[in-house]
């Protein structure tokens, strides 16, 4: 008989090191079904029938946050054999909370309480027998960091199956009669182990739980009636008693070391998150990160995998192969240009990408990361986003790609996600060339073209931060910044490797596929097309790429591409810039006719200046730095959303924002520079102006409700 | 009425009372903020939001505008 462990606990209480100690590499990483919490599979060691489900790290089982909401789903829906709880042991206090809430689901309870070494270093006593005796579950002390234990607590977990969970903890008499009451309301579909549970939430009002019955009883006589002989609201008198019962636990099974000075944890904190060297200290670590990541190792490990390993080294060993064999040779372009050309375009991003996750891991898991929430949401949280934006958006300005994973590191589902739709804004180091070549081409190489470029990266955030909080697909998931503090320690080895690996495979295999399509797909457009001999292999000018570019310039009419006659070529440069952002340049130099350009485009200069205004080569400039990025990065997109909808959604937003404001810098840009005013197109960007101050100022719509679709997460 | 957004760095406080409803004052309770609890203000965030603070042994962070739901003495 196959059996199921569900492994649930705090965040930080050490779930995913004992979940990795527990399954070894036997491993399955996922997202829970349309949301983009990540889930985790595993088979227990040693038992070839039992798999180990690690649970998202939850403080409580309320209603208002994804993580809580996914688990207790889980935990209801699919029944697991038995709940392997973990608790950290040297903040018992807090972490039972969940415990009690843990054992009125009808589901034997085991507890784990993690972090002996450092408990025993402290001096503190916990008396285990107590304990479990106390809670009415089975209690085992464990370090999963030293191995402590693990095994044992494996094994108590498989002989409690079966077994059934008592109830120790009894509300204020008031609340058990409210409660049996209520019980007794229920039908018969609830099961009979789980009616208390069922009980506790709708005397809570919990607004999730009656998604999960045919039929819900009023209860609501019941409930006023205790609120009002106990004067407060049934959900504050539901968590008082579960401290007060835990407080009066904890008095009897934990002795505390008297301490009189700081813990190390506490002196770091001292140093680290001090009012005066706080910001020094971040500066430099960030500095750190990307001067390795992005600036020197990640840079080079990216470029050598980019221009020598799918460059000098692969392409020509698999030419010489298709060539030995008599390939035909459009065979060997597809072969060579559209798979190894997008593979490469794929992998060549992962080297750097595991520099970074390499510290992102550490940040996160010796406690840093924290910190950066805390000293930087006063910024973050204006526009929408969370403290721990920042790093995504400092990498994005090296490469969008590892800038959109690192997003990852955000708990908060509403801020990850805008985090997600802005941090390619930021112009990355693709977008240099183009930059380069606008400020070249028709600036007379202005210095302020490139920061400006930044400015508008940045604005686009903010602006966006603040619009999209304000629509109906943000608004309503409540972020509250309540946030733990973790001790400071440092991470295992294995662990910050695994993290690392991980979230680099992910890359591989969830945004792989889209980047080989598309760049396979684009492949074929730019290089085949009807030419004087029918339709075959042509130049880029003949392509299909070319003709749909013909097609639909005139799209770009109101952005002043088509003004010089040549705003085919700018339509057919900016698509191509979805495979590589640099590429727009060179795409540039084949189409006036030349072979080869330099990085910065130099040779087409003086045509571009004569098929393009200033302020239509700088409408250009913006409609590039904000539409939708690179295939890579949409990938990164598509893989980290996790949702079809939502990747759709961000996409048609960066290319909708990115019309408009070229638009509209455009026909502003032409009638301050006194050149040809077009009246409609005047018009059309004074509303669109209007609309962004109006989107800008409109009230907030927050109404503090999470909104999950509970059909959908019901395969979970 | 004494809230945490008032207390003062250093000082040590017991919570009288929740105020506001929903998301926000059910994570603080979850926390282990309830009624009677005492809280240790510990420092406020270099950019001056949000405070630190040590409630029933471990460190919290959170923002004074939601500090300001909890009143103390």
């Amino acid at each position: 008989m196959s059996v199921r462990i569900a492994l649930a606990g705090n965040p930080n209480s050490g779930k995913t090191t004992l979940f990795n100690a527990l399954t070894g590499s036997n491993q399955f990483v996922g997202n829970w079904p349309g949301v983009t919490v990540e889930k985790k599979e595993g088979k227990l060691k040693g038992y070839p029938d039992v798999t180990v489900m690690d649970l998202p790290g939850i403080y409580s089982l309320s209603p208002y946050t994804l993580e809580e909401v996914v688990a207790r789903n889980y935990l209801l829906g699919e029944h697991p054999d038995v709940i392997l709880n973990i608790v950290d042991g040297t903040n018992l206090e807090r972490n039972l909370y969940l415990t009690t809430q843990l054992m009125e689901l009808g589901i034997p309870v085991v507890m784990a309480v993690n972090m002996l070494d450092i408990v025993e270093k402290n001096g503190d006593q916990i008396y285990i027998d107590k304990l479990s005796e106390q809670l009415g579950c089975k209690a085992i002390q464990i370090s999963a960091l030293k191995g402590k234990g693990i095994k044992e607590a494996a094994d108590l977990a498989v002989r409690a199956v079966s077994q059934k969970q008592a109830v120790v903890h009894k509300f204020d008499k008031k609340v058990e009669e409210a409660l049996s009451d209520i019980e007794s309301a229920l039908g018969n579909e609830i099961p009979e182990d789980q009616k208390r549970f069922f009980a506790i939430k709708l005397f809570e009002r919990d607004d999730k739980i009656a998604g999960q019955m045919k039929k819900v009883p009023d209860v609501e006589s019941i409930i006023a009636k205790v609120e009002e002989s106990m004067d407060d609201d049934s959900e504050s008198i539901i968590t008082n008693e579960r401290y007060v019962y835990i407080s009066s636990v904890i008095g009897k099974c934990l002795k505390k070391a008297k301490r009189g000075e700081l813990s190390l944890s506490d002196k770091i904190d001292q140093i680290v998150t001090n009012r005066f060297l706080a910001l020094p200290i971040f500066a430099i670590v960030m500095w750190i990160v990307y001067y390795i990541s992005v600036t020197s190792v990640g840079t080079i490990a990216t470029d050598w995998t980019n221009d020598v390993l799918f460059g000098e080294i692969i392409p020509p060993a698999i030419e010489n192969v298709l060539v030995s064999v008599g390939c035909a040779e459009w065979l060997q372009g597809l072969i060579l240009d559209g798979i190894v050309g997008g593979v490469g375009a794929v992998l060549g991003f992962v080297p750097q990408m595991l520099v970074l996750f390499l510290f992102l891991a550490f940040l996160e898991s010796c406690g840093y990361m924290a910190r950066i929430a805390f000293i930087m949401d006063r910024i973050f949280r204006k526009f929408g986003l969370s403290g721990k934006s920042f790093i995504p958006m400092l990498i994005g300005t090296g490469c969008g790609v590892p800038g959109v994973m690192a997003s990852r590191t955000i708990e908060n589902d509403r801020d990850r996600k805008m985090t997600i739709m802005t941090t390619t804004f930021v112009p990355c180091g693709a977008k240099l060339p183009i930059i380069a070549l606008i400020a070249g081409a028709l600036f007379g190489g202005a210095s302020w073209v490139a920061p400006s470029a930044y400015f508008v990266g940045i604005g686009a955030i903010i602006c966006s931060g603040i619009i999209l909080k304000k629509t109906k697909m943000f608004a309503g998931d409540p972020a509250p910044f309540v946030m733990e503090l973790p001790a400071y320690h440092m991470p295992t080895v294995g662990n910050v490797l695994r993290s690392m690996w991980e979230r680099g495979w992910s890359f591989i295999k969830k945004a792989g596929t889209i980047i080989l399509l598309s760049a396979i797909v684009l492949w074929f457009l730019q290089g085949y097309g009807f030419g004087p001999d029918g339709f075959g292999a042509v130049e880029l000018e003949d392509s299909i790429l070319a003709a749909i570019g013909n097609t639909f310039a005139w799209v770009f009419t109101p952005l002043g591409w088509t003004q010089g006659g040549e705003g085919w070529k700018m339509a057919v440069a900016a698509v191509t810039g979805l495979i590589a952002k640099e590429n727009v340049v060179t795409t540039f130099g084949i189409l006036f006719g030349f072979a080869e350009v330099a990085e910065d485009g130099v040779e087409i200069w003086g045509n571009l200046a004569g098929c393009m205004t200033a302020a239509a080569g700088y409408s250009f400039l913006v409609f590039n730095l904000l539409c939708a990025p690179c295939f890579a990065a949409m990938g990164a997109i598509k893989r980290e959303m996790n949702n079809a909808k939502w990747f759709w959604f961000a996409i048609g937003y960066q290319c909708g924002l990115a019309y408009c404001v070229s638009l509209i810098i455009y026909q502003i840009g032409t009638l301050l520079s006194g050149g040809q005013v077009n009246i409609l197109g005047l018009i059309v960007a004074a509303l669109m102006i209007a609309a962004f101050i109006w989107l800008l100022l409109r009230p907030n719509r927050d109404d503090g409700k999470l909104r999950v679709n509970m059909k959908g997460m019901a395969g979970a | 009425m004494q809230t945490l957004r008032e207390t003062a760095i250093g000082k040590t406080v017991s919570v009288v009372k929740l105020h506001g409803e929903g998301a926000i004052k059910r994570r603080i309770m979850d926390m282990g903020i309830t009624k009677g609890t005492q809280i240790h203000v510990r420092k406020v965030a270099p950019l001056g939001d949000p405070v630190e603070v040590t409630v029933r042994g471990y460190e919290l962070s959170l923002r004074k505008e939601d500090a300001q739901m909890i009143e103390v003495q």
